[in-house]
């Protein structure tokens, strides 16, 4: 029976996850992941179930693998080893908010905040917005959120996120040189996004988790291996066109959404940069946070 | 199998909800989340002018807004229908949720709807179609087998989907598979449909009735049984009137349906109290009882249970869909694909 399973409660931000699985030891690695974040919910009352279990009682010993079973209904997701399932929670977790959280405007997005002002990076997959997010996180900016950025459409404020940064491949040693070994999590390989290891935040960004802040600036990366910085002002259209692009709620929200974004791009301009390394782009985001923020 | 009996009773008593606690509260989101009844009770706690607690306010105020999204594409779908085939000179019979939704009825309060269901003559299926293709419609399922499956034997085309919208239609000529061992009177379905503007029409109360009794009792597992049972409770109690009960006999008799509206009534009196004409709904029998454990069969945390009740059950919607020496040769072709899909991934 499923009231048997192994649980842990964990508070992010606004939400509140349930953890559940009948495998003991995905849940402790959670519990690891997890241990600086509140192990509470608002009124006792969850705001997303995740569970983590096999397929088939037989599948619990044969080919060992593991599913999902979310609160909200979530798109297929192939099956993952067994030795992924705090991969698989995680990538729950995700789906719940991108799936059926509409009170937020969910942007494609990492986040950081400084001086009371938030800067929003996003991009494609890959350009670089989750790893400069955690690299800031640790040089001076509190951290939002690598992944998912909560707009707030009744106030126009970020609404923190702060997760454990999921790292991939090359950014796994970038920040091993700047956070404590004992923030990391375990390592997978072989995943279907190469080598992942999670992160988990500062103390700091987690303590003040509950603290929206508005935009002061938003910022698109493209990281190109080896060339130079490069930086150019874009229009309140491009911006709005790239941020409404990138949220996966948007058009669900509707008119809301519309106002919020168009908000956001009214008050924090926009930049796209290009960088051939993180040093590169740190400094790059500082001399426009020298001007906007 | 007691967890989901107490969201049945929150749902059929509302001012039960005043006493309901936090953990009550988080068992009752999150069971009406699996059922997909979340929207229905956000509703409820609305009408009952109750006050949850406020992360439960928050949730289902949350929820609100994908139901309200969802009925908003679902109107803006249904005018593209109209606007496509609206004026081809046949009937357009707009099913299901959409159905609800344009007509106003209350199982469209707080409810998600999803594909667009229409209902068109026979007939009338090819120009259908070929309109639809013309204009951004493509099929969704590549496979052959199935497509060709769908042509012969189901009452439905192969799902459309829109190569933009993303949206799906599913084009029906009738309410239940031609395999089926009812043979309900499309023509009949058709011809009594009320207007509702634009070329669309809905069902005629008894029909619409009969269809989710229908495709709920006879055309399916009863996975998501609770919702569909929710839809034919309100639909029932909406149009319950004196003069309503003689027309529904007399349209279950013509479709063939009489059985399969009789259970619908007992189950749906047992489950939420609704109000029925007793001479209609026949006597109980031991599948009533293996019903009502399949649409209550979840524990606390969502998680299904009564694994032989859903097999069995599962059992039954194919023996009632087809016959069985069809129903071995499609299982064995099903068998033969997923092992030759296996094989190449």
């Amino acid at each position: 029976m499923s009231a048997d399973w192994a649980s842990q409660t964990v508070r992010v931000g606004p939400f509140a996850f349930e953890l559940r699985s009948p495998l003991p030891e995905v849940i402790a690695a959670a519990r690891r992941l997890y241990r600086d974040y509140p192990a509470d919910a608002a009124d006792g009352i969850a705001d997303y179930c995740v569970a983590v279990l096999p397929p088939s009682a037989m599948r619990r010993w044969i080919r060992p693998n593991l599913v999902l079973a979310c609160d909200v209904e979530v798109p297929f997701m192939a099956p993952v080893p067994r030795a992924h399932g705090l991969l698989a929670l995680e990538m729950g977790m995700n789906l719940q908010l991108a799936a059926g959280m509409h009170r937020f405007v969910l942007i494609h997005a990492g986040a950081v905040a400084r001086d009371g002002g938030a800067l929003v990076m996003t991009g494609e997959s890959g350009a670089g917005k989750s790893t400069l997010a955690a690299m800031l996180g640790h040089r001076g900016w509190r951290f939002l959120g690598d992944e998912f950025a909560l707009l707030d459409p009744a106030d126009g404020r970020f609404q923190p996120f702060p997760r454990p940064i999921s790292l991939k491949n090359a950014s796994i040693d970038l920040l091993r040189d700047v956070a404590p070994a004992d923030r990391f999590g375990p390592r997978f390989d072989g995943t279907i996004k190469g080598s992942v290891q999670h992160l988990a935040p500062p103390v700091d960004a987690i303590a003040a988790m509950d603290a929206a802040v508005p935009a002061r600036l938003i910022v698109m990366p493209s990281f190109v291996a080896g060339s130079e910085p490069t930086i150019r002002r874009i229009s309140r259209a491009e911006s709005f066109f790239h941020l409404s692009q990138a949220s996966t709620n948007y058009r669900l929200i509707g008119e809301r959404a519309f106002a919020a974004v168009w908000q956001l791009v009214e008050t924090a301009p926009a930049y796209e940069i290009g960088y051939g390394s993180t040093a590169d782009a740190e400094a790059l985001i500082d001399e426009l946070w020298r001007t906007h923020g | 199998m007691a967890e989901l009996a107490r969201l049945v009773e929150h749902l059929r008593e509302p001012a039960r909800l005043a006493a309901a606690d936090a953990p009550t509260w988080a068992t009752l989101i999150r069971l009406a989340r699996k059922e997909a009844l979340i929207g229905q009770l956000a509703t409820i706690v609305g009408d009952a002018g109750v006050s949850p607690p406020p992360r439960a306010r928050l949730i289902l105020d949350d929820a609100m807004i994908g139901v309200e999204a969802s009925q908003r594409a679902a109107r803006w779908e249904a005018r593209e229908a109209a606007r496509l085939l609206g004026g081809r000179g046949y009937p357009v019979v707009l099913m299901k949720g959409t159905a609800y939704v344009v007509a106003g009825l209350p199982p469209a309060q707080g409810r998600t709807v999803g594909d667009l269901d229409i209902l068109v003559p026979r007939a009338a299926l090819g120009d259908a179609e070929a309109v639809l293709r013309a204009n951004g419609w493509e099929p969704l399922k590549e496979d052959s087998y199935d497509d060709a499956y769908y042509r012969e034997w189901m009452h439905e085309l192969p799902p459309l989907a829109h190569g933009e919208r993303g949206s799906v239609i599913d084009v029906h000529h009738t309410i239940l598979p031609l395999t089926a061992r009812l043979r309900p009177d499309a023509d009949a379905l058709i011809a009594a449909a009320v207007p509702v503007g634009g070329g669309l029409s809905v069902m005629s109360p008894p029909d619409m009735l009969l269809h989710s009794i229908a495709h709920l009792f006879y055309d399916g597992d009863f996975e998501g049984g609770l919702r569909n049972l929710w839809d034919i409770h309100r639909l029932t109690t909406h149009f319950a009137a004196p003069d309503f009960w003689p027309a529904l006999r007399e349209r279950a008799r013509l479709h063939q349906l009489a059985a399969p509206l009789a259970r619908a009534l007992r189950t749906t009196r047992n489950l939420f109290g609704t109000e029925i004409d007793p001479a209609l709904a026949g006597s109980a029998t031991p599948l009533d009882a293996l019903i009502r454990r399949r649409l209550l069969a979840r524990d606390r945390h969502g998680m299904p249970t009564a694994p032989l009740t859903r097999q069995a059950l599962y059992v039954r919607s194919h023996w009632l869909r087809m016959p069985p020496a069809m129903l071995a040769r499609h299982l064995f072709t099903k068998w033969r694909m997923r092992r030759a899909a296996e094989a190449q991934g």
